[in-house]
């Protein structure tokens, strides 16, 4: 897409901008005060770039694409679902009346007069579809989970009910499903060698909350570590990532405030936000039209009855959203929150250490001010091979969650060794360590990234997500085929990680690649998807014309 | 993909309507409920059509002939 075709409307007009910056229709008036103008015409669907006014927010393209189903697909998935869902009732009923043996969860004959427990469709969904294929599932590693694994195989005499231990280690088996960006889950190196001389300093248990005799040096070394890291003027450091979330959000709202959060967030996000018995508003995923609506309706019309203004306005997103793979519109977004002056949370999970040339995530991907986002929240897991979160923003904001958020006053504080891993690896990315062992691993994960999604789109198959981002869902949509895929690739010393309802639509079901930095080319390559699997649903013109510029 | 012989062929498309149609996390004997359902269905089908299908393609074929087949004469013989 060429700036100019962006920068015109669909009906012809270019852009003309006014001199405070608003813009206007044909014949002079201002057309509304709405930051984000939303397109008249109808835009092709799916192909997600920036328009005409925000373009100039953006310093380098943002390609996400998210293909529509084809329609023959959809067809085929639901009359599979029908044909699965038959078969459950079938099998409901021969349980139901004795004729085969029940293995599931049940009520007892004291219990049959009162509510039924399990009749609604989670369950139904459970035991006649979930557990026909859940051995792709929790299955057992023995090894350290870094780019090749070691699985122990298992087996089961009455499909998936039970499993037993054949007694065999699956070795090397390729690790596309751990969030291990920047490979720093390994059991030598530097990180290891100073997480054991942590052990041997404070032991590994802590035996207290930080409030009260829990909170060791290593902590305050960690916490001004990731304040520097971040860019932010204090930070403060939890033993766990979802608990970060879940018991922080209600310390920082309460009754009167509204928080906005994206239709795709995750369960500890909404968890905290439902906890803090605040309103909450949905958007729709990464849409600043649909933000910006609520936004200017929550302003114009205060609290629900009262209609007095609301305490303070959060705005809850995601660096990378991990079902989708799509990295958040951050230049939109702290527009609109200093145009109506809101506050934001911005959870870094997935985006600290894997996105921008720096690795300190999204804020460094889209060139912009740490100081501009509020609360930045992020979790230790993923990059950098620990456990635990972390919040940073400004000294009075992290004094006040010291004293008032249950994770600090109620939970065990970060054991020893793990804080250590934290520190080591950080100041690996950050190149403090003295070698280029950092940015060699962040150049590596953007190439490894770059390859791996042209690579499966060469081979037709629909991903979505933005180019950049590391976590890769590719698309499969029919419920056999999930498990199909899981199995066929563990043969293949594959192990990937395949996602269905109810975590995502339910047609829409999906295996999700992680690259890591860990991972060379050579075992990239191995991952080779045959044509038996009918998925490459890429529309037919797409494809060649990529095909034709690749040869070019 | 190259299939070397026409069993391996028939093997793939079986795969590809066992993934389709979601019969392949079934057990056995479900699989054989579900086939045996459907090819008795189809096997039903070709027989109504192979034995109706002809009659009723003739009695259409008249009824239109009957209809439009005396029209021409008399219109020609109206204009001239």
């Amino acid at each position: 897409m060429t700036e100019s075709s962006v920068n015109k409307l669909l009906n012809g007009d270019s852009c003309r901008r006014t001199s405070n910056g608003l813009k206007t229709s044909k014949n002079g008036f201002v057309k509304n005060h709405c930051l984000l103008q939303q397109p008249h015409k109808y835009r092709r669907p799916r192909d997600k770039q920036p328009h005409g006014s925000c373009e100039a927010l953006y310093k380098k393209p943002f390609v996400e694409s998210f293909e529509e189903t084809p329609l023959m697909v959809a067809v085929l998935t639901y009359m599979g679902y029908g044909i699965l869902t038959i078969f459950g009732y079938l099998r409901d009923f021969l349980r139901q009346w004795n004729i085969e043996k029940r293995h599931i969860a049940r009520e007892r004959d004291e219990q049959k007069d009162f509510v039924p427990l399990y009749q609604d469709f989670e369950n139904f969904y459970n035991r006649n579809l979930y557990i026909r294929i859940r051995d792709n599932w929790n299955r057992p590693v023995c090894s350290v989970p870094g780019p090749k694994m070691d699985l122990i195989e298992r087996s089961t005499p009455n499909y998936n009910w039970t499993f037993e231990y054949t007694g065999r280690v699956l070795k090397d088996v390729l690790n596309l499903g751990s969030y291990n960006y920047l490979g720093f889950a390994e059991n030598k190196g530097p990180c290891a060698d100073a997480a054991i001389e942590a052990t041997q300093a404070y032991g590994v248990g802590v035996g207290s909350t930080r409030c009260e005799m829990g909170n060791l040096d290593i902590h305050e070394e960690l916490e001004q570590l990731v304040a520097r890291f971040l860019g932010v003027e204090s930070s403060m450091a939890f033993g766990m990532g979802f608990a970060t979330n879940s018991m922080n959000i209600p310390a920082l709202t309460g009754k009167g405030c509204l928080i906005l959060s994206d239709e795709l967030n995750h369960a500890s996000l909404v968890l905290g936000a439902r906890l803090s018995s605040s309103t909450i508003r949905v958007f729709k995923h990464n849409n600043m039209q649909s933000l910006e609506k609520l936004l200017r309706d929550a302003i114009v019309h205060g609290q629900p009855r009262t209609h007095r203004p609301w305490k303070k306005i959060l705005i809850v997103v995601e660096g990378i959203y991990s079902m989708e793979g799509s990295i958040v519109r951050l230049p939109e977004i702290i527009a609109l929150k200093k145009h109506y002056k809101a506050y934001l949370y911005l959870d870094e999970a997935h985006s600290i250490g894997a996105l921008g040339p720096n690795g300190k995530g999204v804020v460094d991907y889209f060139g912009l001010d740490p100081k501009d986002v509020d609360i930045m929240m992020g979790t230790f897991t993923k990059s950098f091979g620990a456990a635990g979160g972390y919040i940073g923003g400004k000294k009075e904001l992290i004094d006040y969650l010291r004293c008032h958020s249950h994770s600090a006053v109620y939970a065990t504080s970060m054991s020893p060794p793990v804080a250590q891993q934290i520190i080591t690896s950080m100041k690996i990315i950050m190149g403090e360590d003295g070698t280029t062992l950092g940015a060699d691993r962040l150049r590596q994960l953007h190439e490894n990234t770059t390859y791996f999604r042209r690579k499966l789109h060469d081979m037709g198959l629909i991903i979505y997500g933005n180019e950049d981002s590391p976590v890769i869902p590719m698309m499969l949509y029919m419920p056999a085929k999930i498990g199909a895929f899981g199995r066929q690739m563990l043969k293949k010393n594959i192990g990937i990680v395949g996602v269905g309802f109810p975590a995502t639509p339910i047609i829409e079901s999906r295996a999700r690649f992680c690259v890591s930095a860990a991972h060379t080319r050579e075992m990239l390559n191995t991952v080779n998807i045959s044509d038996s699997w009918q998925s490459k649903y890429v529309r037919r013109l797409k494809y060649i014309n990529e095909t034709l510029t690749y040869y070019k | 993909m190259n299939f070397k012989n026409l069993r391996e062929y028939l093997a793939w498309l079986y795969y590809q309507y066992l993934l389709i149609t979601g019969i392949y996390v079934l057990e056995p004997w479900e699989k054989s409920i579900f086939n045996s359902i459907l090819f008795s269905v189809i096997a039903m089908v070709i027989y109504t059509s192979y034995v109706f299908v002809p009659i009723h393609v003739r009695l259409a074929l008249e009824f239109f002939t009957r209809m439009f087949g005396g029209q021409p004469e008399s219109t020609m013989t109206l204009m001239t």
